[in-house]
């Protein structure tokens, strides 16, 4: 599904993404974790289509497509969701509000009516009750006054209203309680299957118990330098990114 | 041509004009007081403080025909265009300046009495010569008193003490600049009695692409406990200049509010001008311009705080675009005796090109110090972040864009009390934010 061959990427001149190498299949769970600012949240905005961030060599396709060459929200169209680490307030725009315009535009790009009224709410309630979520949460401007769950809830509410082939959940977990952080995964667990896959960035094993990942891989300095099962994940968490750095800077 | 003999050839054409008004009227005393004031202070040169962003003597370069009247092409259809769906008023027409009786639609109201300006002016009505005046009585703007020297027609209105009107009373200024240039001087005379409630509107369009010029000036004399709301729309075509000027004078316990829409014009400047001199006054202004092309839009605004516990707020908002130009400066005054005031004022801008600019800058002047004041100014372009978490989500740049620039804006369309203008405003907007932005 996604093939990353040699990634690199700059901001200002300034090359966060030294050449990684990731394939993703369907129905596939990975794990990406590493030490702050190694760059996992630039590996998911390159994804998404930031445009702030320069990609100076390598690929990435995305079912047999450059994904590199659409727009953002071509990316989005085409299947592709990031859950964002921080979600940003937009005043005056509702969830509800922006979700219609950009479920049927998604729906428009794959030939599909766009949805009415009824249809639309009918959808929005299913959706809602399996992040619990409330409806006027989501008729209040984005983010606004939001709990930090309440934030990353509406952010896995919204790949769930748009059913992505490839999510891409950064930190989703970071900040919640039990409580939240098993609504979050069940949601997300819910929306699995064959033929979709999932990223998931995070820097703690707990999220992994219950989004049970098929790889976990760790970044650091811009490249994936170790890749293993969910084993991996209880190591890091045990041991720290010590031995890891220390192995890697030795190399260097 | 030299400055100095564009000016005084402005001058001579003013003269002019001054000269073929029927002096035989009452009114002549004040015109003559106000038009020697102008000889004597000259019109604003663009080293004057309050006319440092906007060369408005500039527009009087454009040698519009003094002493000629235009002759003009409106008719009905063109008035019901500009009538929007559901709203439903009390209706006067003004065509190049002057009322036209054929195009109103003045319904017999209780508590409302309706004249032309023109009417109050040839017949000494001595409530109209009571009246005019008082509102600007500390204006000494030069357009204001140009206004008064060569005013031509407008609406007098006056409403009873204890009256509520219910239909709105709407305003149309209609200039048809089709075969020639046209410069208009209206005014409008309000006078809201005590406990009475009303609103107004006031739209302005233009017809044809010749140069026009409006000076107008709107006087209100809000009584004790009075309510009304006032709604000045702007939409000329690129080629109308306008310059105009709200006067309101508040008394005990009013609530009032205005709201300025601007939405196109060549250069457009706005005077409000609110005297707040009574205790337990609530004065709104609100505004809102949406503009591109070379629109130039300057909003000075001046909340003049008299007497004690009253407030003030005001909420002024942009969108720029191409090379168009903004300016707001908001006063407030708060008198020594205006203790416990409460007087807040807010402008944001959102510069969509590198060619669009905004000049901003509060002004406070507080004597008082028992008093609670806030201000804010922004001006930024549009948040590239919320552009993207957008994207994200599958919506185009466009809708993106539209989305977050109406976000901004509803926050002025939604004060709007008058649901059928708040809908218009939002369809005409949103449908703008969509093409031209
Ligand atoms: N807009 C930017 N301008 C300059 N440097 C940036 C920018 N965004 C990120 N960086 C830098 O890029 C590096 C990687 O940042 P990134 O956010 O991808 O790290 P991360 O792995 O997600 O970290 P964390 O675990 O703290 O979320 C950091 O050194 C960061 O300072
Ligand atoms: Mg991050």
């Amino acid at each position: 599904m996604l093939k990353i061959k040699d990634l690199h990427a700059s901001i200002e001149d300034k090359e966060i993404l030294k050449g990684i190498n990731l394939e993703v299949k369907a129905g596939e769970v990975h794990a990406i974790m590493g030490p702050n600012g190694s760059g996992k949240s630039t590996l998911a905005s390159v994804l998404a289509g930031r445009e702030d961030y320069e990609v100076t060599a390598g690929s990435a396709e995305f079912g047999g497509k450059d994904l590199l060459e659409m727009a953002a929200e071509e990316r989005a169209r085409e299947g592709v969701f990031l859950a964002f680490q921080y979600p940003i307030e937009i005043p005056g725009v509702s969830t509800t509000n922006f979700m219609k315009t950009a479920l049927n535009q998604v729906r428009e790009h794959k030939g599909l009516d766009p949805l009415d009224a009824v249809s639309f709410l009918k959808l929005m309630k299913e959706k809602m009750q399996l992040v619990e979520i409330d409806q006027s949460l989501l008729s209040r401007s984005l983010n606004e006054g939001f709990s930090g769950g309440e934030k990353k809830r509406n952010e896995i509410f919204q790949m769930a209203m748009l059913e992505p082939k490839l999510s891409i959940l950064d930190e989703t977990d970071s900040g919640l309680d039990i409580d939240a952080l098993k609504i979050v995964a069940n949601g997300v667990n819910t929306l699995k299957n064959k033929d979709n896959a999932t990223i998931v960035v995070t820097h703690y094993q707990r999220l992994l118990d219950y989004i049970v990942p098929d790889f976990v891989h760790v970044l650091y300095k811009g490249r994936i330098v170790k890749s293993g099962t969910k084993d991996l994940a209880l190591e890091l968490e045990e041991k720290g990114y010590d031995w890891i750095k220390e192995e890697v800077d030795a190399t260097i | 041509m030299t400055e100095v003999a564009e000016r005084s050839k402005i001058l001579e054409g003013l003269n002019t004009r001054f000269s073929s008004l029927n002096n035989s009227s009452d009114f002549h005393a004040i015109r003559q007081k106000a038009f020697d004031f102008i000889n004597e202070k000259g019109l604003p040169h663009p080293k004057n403080e309050e006319y440092k962003f906007t060369n408005v003597t500039r527009i009087l370069e454009k040698q519009f025909d003094i002493s000629k009247k235009s002759g003009h092409a409106v008719g009905k259809s063109d008035v019901d265009a500009l009538v929007f769906e559901g709203l439903d008023v009390i209706k006067l027409v003004f065509i190049n300046g002057e009322f036209s009786l054929e195009l109103s639609d003045i319904e017999e109201t209780k508590g409302l009495k309706i004249s032309s300006i023109g009417k109050a002016i040839e017949s000494n009505d001595p409530q109209f010569l009571a009246l005019f005046g008082e509102a600007t009585k500390n204006n000494n703007d030069e357009f204001a008193a140009l206004n008064t020297a060569l005013v031509e027609d407008g609406s007098f209105i006056t409403v009873a003490d204890n009256s509520i009107i219910e239909k709105p009373i709407a305003l149309f200024f209609i200039n048809d600049a089709t075969n020639d240039k046209n410069y208009t001087n209206s005014r409008n005379l309000i006078s809201i009695g005590k406990n009475s409630q009303v609103d107004f509107l006031e739209l302005f369009s233009t017809k044809g692409n010749n140069d026009s010029f409006t000076n107008i000036v709107t006087e209100i004399l809000v009584d004790e406990n009075a309510h009304g709301n006032y709604y000045k729309i702007q939409n000329n075509n690129d080629n109308a200049s306008h310059i105009g000027t709200t006067q309101i004078h508040q008394k005990r316990s009013s609530v009032f509010s205005t709201y300025t829409f601007t939405l196109n014009g060549g250069t457009v400047r706005n005077n409000l001008n609110i005297a707040v001199d009574g205790e337990g006054c609530e004065s709104h202004m609100y505004g809102l311009y949406v503009v591109n092309g070379k629109t130039h839009v300057d909003n000075h605004t001046a909340a003049d705080h008299i007497r004690p516990h009253s407030m003030s707020n005001e909420l002024y908002k942009g969108i720029l675009e191409d090379n168009a130009r903004g300016v707001f400066n908001g006063k407030v005054y708060v008198r020594q005796a205006a203790q416990k005031t409460n007087a807040f004022q807010s402008n944001k801008n959102i510069l969509l090109s590198d060619t669009s600019t905004v000049n901003t800058k509060p002004q406070l002047e507080i004597w008082a110090d028992d008093v609670k004041c806030s201000h804010g100014c922004t001006t930024g372009q549009l948040d590239e972040d919320a552009l993207f978490y957008l994207r994200a989500r599958g919506l185009s740049k466009t809708s993106a864009r539209a989305m977050l620039l109406y976000a901004f804006a509803i926050e002025v369309i939604e004060s709007v009390k008058l649901e059928p203008l708040k809908n218009y405003l939002e369809h005409i907007i949103s449908e703008r934010l969509h093409k031209d932005f």
